[in-house]
């Protein structure tokens, strides 16, 4: 325990806790989930973009690509739905229900984390308008329904700086090939807009968040310290410094116990 | 009360959902927009609302039939725009 009083705080507490209970069966779903969303949305988004290619072929007609389009989101935001609800119910990280929509609170990796509870509230600002689109003025549906190309590359990054699996080859290689399929859908739909200072800037931004997006693997995930930097500075949060505070103070205090509950 | 379906001309752009959804009752013309049957049976009308969800355009409306039923048999709207068409989906 005196070594655990040396490392720094959020460190000890999730180290602690690992090595108490190990991850539990929640923490495997909550990173199941976010892969399986990330796979999903990258689906939706090239269904997006082929119905606005008008694309068909002999087994992909409007009705079925459209049809997809719809329900894969709905599957989507259920997976989603898990994803959030076992994170917060799992004890192996501290993060509160509120996290699910209110950017910024919490205390386990706020930056990172945020980014997925923007994303989840992009996410629902587009089911639930969808939902309601025949009620809704067509103009403003279509305004939301850009939000889908902020969306997924927010998805994309939440998934980078939290995830905990986003180290593995085989993630690694999943994300690879989700950014260039969407870099494809996106270059698609983008020929098929008009020429003009519209196309070019989402040209420019396409390609910006590509290389953004490689730059940010080769310096932040991939690097051995990722975890330390993405996690919080303790001292930032009342709520993670009580329990290391327990933790590192005596020996099974209470952030041991609730780790093993 | 007979249900009809409407089209925005302006608003249409041929998407042809609807004509995929509810072949009974829109049919295209050789550019891709639609054609719509006079009237939709009772019995239709399930698939008349889905085609009037998946426009992408909005552009298709279900309301009710007000004017007698003596049109132009390939009736290629002429009813009323948005105004009166929204009544209910």
């Amino acid at each position: 325990m005196s070594l655990l009083a040396a490392m720094p705080a959020t460190t000890v507490t999730v180290h602690a806790l690992a090595a108490a209970a190990g991850p539990s069966p929640l923490w495997y779903a909550t990173r199941a989930t976010g892969v399986v969303a990330l796979l999903l949305l990258t689906l939706n988004v090239v269904l997006g973009v082929a119905n606005t290619a008008r694309y068909s072929a002999a087994r992909l007609p409007r009705m079925v690509s459209a049809g997809l389009h719809r329900n894969v989101s709905l599957l989507a935001v259920g997976v989603v739905v898990v994803h959030i609800l076992t994170s917060v119910l799992d004890p192996y990280a501290p993060i509160g229900f509120a996290s699910a929509v209110i950017p910024f609170i919490s205390p386990y990796r706020p930056f990172w984390l945020s980014l997925g509870t923007i994303a989840f509230d992009m996410l629902l600002a587009l089911v639930l308008t969808s939902l309601l689109r025949p009620w809704l003025p067509y103009r403003l549906w279509r305004g939301v329904h850009w939000l889908g190309y902020a969306c997924w590359p927010i998805a994309l990054w939440h998934g980078l700086g939290t995830g905990t699996d986003s180290r593995l080859t085989l993630v690694l290689a999943l994300d690879a090939g989700c950014v260039l399929i969407v870099a494809g859908a996106v270059w698609w739909r983008l020929r098929l807009a008009r020429p003009g200072i519209g196309r070019r800037i989402g040209k420019v931004a396409t390609a910006a968040v590509v290389l953004a997006t490689i730059a940010f693997v080769a310096v932040g995930p991939l690097q051995h310290d990722w975890s330390r930097r993405a996690g919080t500075p303790a001292a930032a949060s009342p709520a993670a410094a009580v329990r290391v505070q327990a933790a590192a103070a005596n020996a099974p205090g209470p952030g041991l116990q609730w780790a093993a509950a | 009360m007979n249900l009809r379906l409407r089209v925005d001309p302006i608003a249409c752009t041929g998407h042809g959902l609807c004509a995929d959804l509810a072949p009974e009752l829109v049919q295209l013309d050789e550019w891709g927009y639609p054609i719509l049957a006079d009237d939709v049976p009772p019995a239709l009308a399930v698939h008349a609302r889905r085609a009037v969800r998946a426009c992408p355009t909005l552009a298709l409306k279900l309301g009710r039939a007000e004017r007698g039923a003596g049109q132009a048999q390939n009736r290629r709207d002429h009813g009323p725009q948005r105004s009166h068409g929204s009544r209910r989906n």
